[in-house]
């Protein structure tokens, strides 16, 4: 054989080795939503911890991202759970289906409350839905039943009662999860107080969602990047900003932000937790059936997961800063994740 | 015309005064970089030396027979007996919310501890025995003096309640800071107490590995054929011009590509560091080549010229005259692209090594997250405590490319010869 022809050879040999289908897995491997990353990190600790499995793989993906990876296929090369900081869409159920993942097992685990904080040193406020739409969306209206660009510059100027500074407010960018339950819930919130606006609903859907959805964009909202601990510095930084962020970081820096009311409830723990907070959002994971019994564990982790010693109200995941469900909400979930229920949109 | 003889000092004074006032915007230039730098690592330094130290609470816990079992320590509920012991010590304790806040005081790995201490030194068991665990976050932060007891107590961490289980700890020397040893021989966790860089460690140094065995050899191949032996053409411009481009390429890309190829067509483990060093040997391949060719220039045509009048083949006279003389130009230029390889996070987003992952991988197929990858999870972390963990894994990451820089530096300064 001629020098050439090895190198051939060899080449071809290497590259059918590298291509070789991958080998079956015994590790959990999760992806998905950076909010619910925290908690489903703690469990998969725990989990490796104290069973003879394997500590499951988390991966932070961002809950669109995970839902693609996890819709790609439904091989073992393709994850096993999902997080998501937001439900399922059924345009993503429609691609897990395309690509031949028919059965989803759904777990509700928690909330996730959003607040809205200023640094200890400024004042503490107390808004209304309606005060962060106006200070925070495009187009606000006139008073007449039009709209009008935000012309607002300054708290008082839309609440006497509130203070005169001027509305600066950080807050994820439109990437992120959080950014979409804060429009959905505290800026659309506010928006449907305007009966009209609330009667476009049913005219035109679009255009209703997108004069509660769309965010002002001259300069009194800042996108400060995904990193919450980052808008904590910058908050501390300037007494007169307002950032958003989710509650676990509130209560990690209790010592340096404090949380604004809404609609009169303060964002506290047993507060988010009836539901009496306005801004809270359901936090979500999935699970592909076809994997349970494949991949080692996963029965157990879910077993682990939906335990009261994890997700209770005196579990180790509120420690982290989950809001767990109700008793009931809780024991119905237990029950669909032993049976392994299909969702069901 | 000028005359010279006669102006020979003509304006010599504006000039004189022009030179040095760009002598001083020049030191004044290199003054404030340098502020800059002292002012970075100082607040690094600063931050990350906390994490070299950990809190430990001392328990007593009863390890007679009754309790553990000498034939089958693993049996025993070690959680349920450390709690047993830290009610003991602190008898006053009776709400429930109260023993919550006490237990919350060790770490949650504390149980994992004392097992541990015991099949290390089974002559512990038999009797009530005093060892130290590892405190929690939170009560780690009040111990070593960070939490500001003059704010109210809504405002802290650490609840009034807390502060005084602590303090009466404290004054009976049985809370102690010790060196942690734990953060340099464990991995990743979500307890920032007890979380550990070593998983990250060797993924970063695993990963290199193959980073270093697939581009070092391909990158000087290709540089020694392109700069020796490749007939210059129009094609060989393309080339040339391609390399340059790819070495300005941002990093994400590589990341992209190695996501669609590495493991969309070639099926390869997600998240593991062969992966992760195919993609980073990609991204280093043009700096290597650039540098390896600037170092195959350097040597002086004559050496090539005496071996081929001497008889030698073209490929005899490159590797026993050229390369050799080449080799610590191009070692260096492998050493920077490997010490940009480490610092990289980008590419490794797209291939699964953002990941949370507790086992220290011990071959490239295993799963394994890299030194900045961690910083920037911890960086994101809510915890509190994470904050020292990040600066204390950055100093990491700083020493060993501070490290392999200085290595390139000797061996250029030792080994090179100069014409």
């Amino acid at each position: 054989m001629s020098v050439r022809l090895k190198t051939l050879a060899a080449t071809t040999v290497l590259t059918t080795a590298l291509a070789a289908p991958a080998i079956a897995r015994d590790q959990i491997n999760i992806v998905g939503s950076s909010t619910v990353f925290p908690f489903s990190t703690t469990v998969a600790e725990r989990f490796g911890k104290s069973t003879d499995f394997k500590t499951p793989i988390v991966e932070s993906t961002g809950s669109g991202g995970g839902l693609k990876l996890f819709c790609s296929g439904a091989g073992v090369d393709t994850p096993d759970i999902t997080n998501a900081s937001r439900r399922i869409k059924s345009s993503e159920v429609a691609l897990c289906a395309e690509n031949g993942v028919n059965d989803i097992v759904e777990v509700k685990i928690g909330f996730d409350g959003i607040v809205l904080a200023n640094a200890i040193a400024g004042e503490p406020v107390e808004l209304s839905l309606r005060d962060i739409f106006l200070a925070l969306a495009k187009d606000v209206p006139n008073g007449e039943g039009a709209l009008q660009p935000n012309p607002y510059k300054m708290w008082n100027e839309i609440n006497p009662d509130l203070p005169a500074v001027k509305i600066e407010v950080l807050g994820p960018p439109p990437t992120s999860g959080t950014r979409d339950a804060f429009a959905e819930l505290a800026l659309e919130g506010g928006c449907k107080t305007f009966d009209w606006i609330k009667a476009m609903k049913k005219e035109d859907k679009s255009a209703y969602k997108s004069v509660c959805h769309t965010v002002r964009e001259d300069g009194a909202y800042i996108e400060a990047g995904e990193n919450d601990n980052l808008i904590v510095q910058k908050l501390e930084a300037n007494p007169d900003a307002f950032g958003v962020f989710g509650y676990s970081f509130l209560e990690q820096n209790s010592d340096k932000v404090q949380g604004s009311l809404v609609d009169g409830v303060a964002p506290e723990f047993e507060l988010i937790a009836d539901g009496d907070y306005p801004i809270a959002r359901s936090l979500y994971f999935y699970v592909k059936k076809d994997h349970v019994g494949v991949v080692p564990g996963i029965e157990e982790f879910l077993a682990e997961f939906t335990s009261e010693d994890a997700w209770g109200e005196d579990g180790y995941l509120a420690d982290k800063g989950l809001i767990p469900l109700s008793d009931d909400e809780r024991d119905d979930w237990a029950d669909k994740v032993k049976s392994l229920t299909n969702l069901s949109m | 015309m000028i005359n010279f003889t006669q102006d020979a000092g003509f304006g010599l004074r504006g000039r004189n005064k022009s030179e040095k006032r760009f002598q001083w915007a020049g030191r004044g230039a290199i003054a404030i970089s340098l502020a800059f730098l002292v002012i970075m690592f100082f607040s690094i330094i600063s931050t990350g030396l906390g994490a070299l130290q950990q809190s430990q609470i001392a328990v007593t816990v009863d390890l007679s027979a009754e309790e553990v079992d000498p034939e089958n320590v693993g049996d025993t509920s070690f959680n349920s007996l450390l709690k047993k012991s830290l009610r003991n010590a602190f008898p006053e304790v009776e709400s429930r919310k109260d023993k919550k806040r006490l237990y919350g005081l060790v770490s949650t790995e504390a149980a994992f501890e004392i097992e541990r201490q015991i099949t290390q030194d089974p002559s512990l068991l038999g009797g009530p025995q005093t060892l130290w665990v590892t405190a929690s976050d939170d009560a780690d932060l009040y111990i070593s003096g960070q939490v500001d007891t003059d704010l109210p107590e809504k405002q802290r961490r650490v609840s009034d309640a807390e502060i005084a289980l602590l303090d009466k700890l404290m004054a009976s020397g049985a809370a102690r800071e010790t060196f942690n040893k734990g953060f340099f021989t464990s991995g990743d966790s979500r307890e920032p107490e007890i979380a550990g860089i070593l998983s990250a460690l060797m993924g970063s140094f695993l990963t290199l590995l193959v980073c270093f065995v697939l581009s070092f050899p391909l990158g000087i191949g290709a540089a020694i054929y392109l700069e020796e032996f490749a007939p210059k053409n129009r094609m060989s411009d393309l080339i040339e011009v391609n390399i340059n481009n790819l070495a300005a390429v941002p990093s994400i890309v590589f990341g992209l590509l190695g996501l669609a190829i590495f493991l969309g067509y070639l099926g390869l483990p997600r998240s593991t560091p062969l992966v992760g060093g195919m993609v980073l040997a990609l991204m280093t391949l043009p700096t290597i080549i650039i540098a390896s060719r600037a170092a195959l220039r350097s040597v002086p045509p004559s050496f090539k010229e005496a071996a081929l009048a001497l008889g030698a083949t073209p490929v005899q006279a490159v590797f026993h005259h050229v390369v050799p003389v080449a080799m610590p130009g191009m070692l260096t230029g492998a050493i920077v692209g490997m010490a940009q390889a480490l610092g990289e996070t980008a590419p490794l987003l797209m291939i699964g090594m953002v990941a949370f992952i507790v086992d220290v991988p011990t071959s490239v197929l295993e799963p394994a997250t890299a030194l900045p990858v961690q910083i920037f999870l911890w960086a994101d972390a809510p915890e509190r405590a994470f904050t020292e963990k990040t600066a204390a894994a950055i100093i990491v990451l700083l020493t060993f490319l501070i490290l392999m820089n200085l290595i390139a530096i000797l061996l250029r300064r030792k080994l090179e010869t100069r014409f």
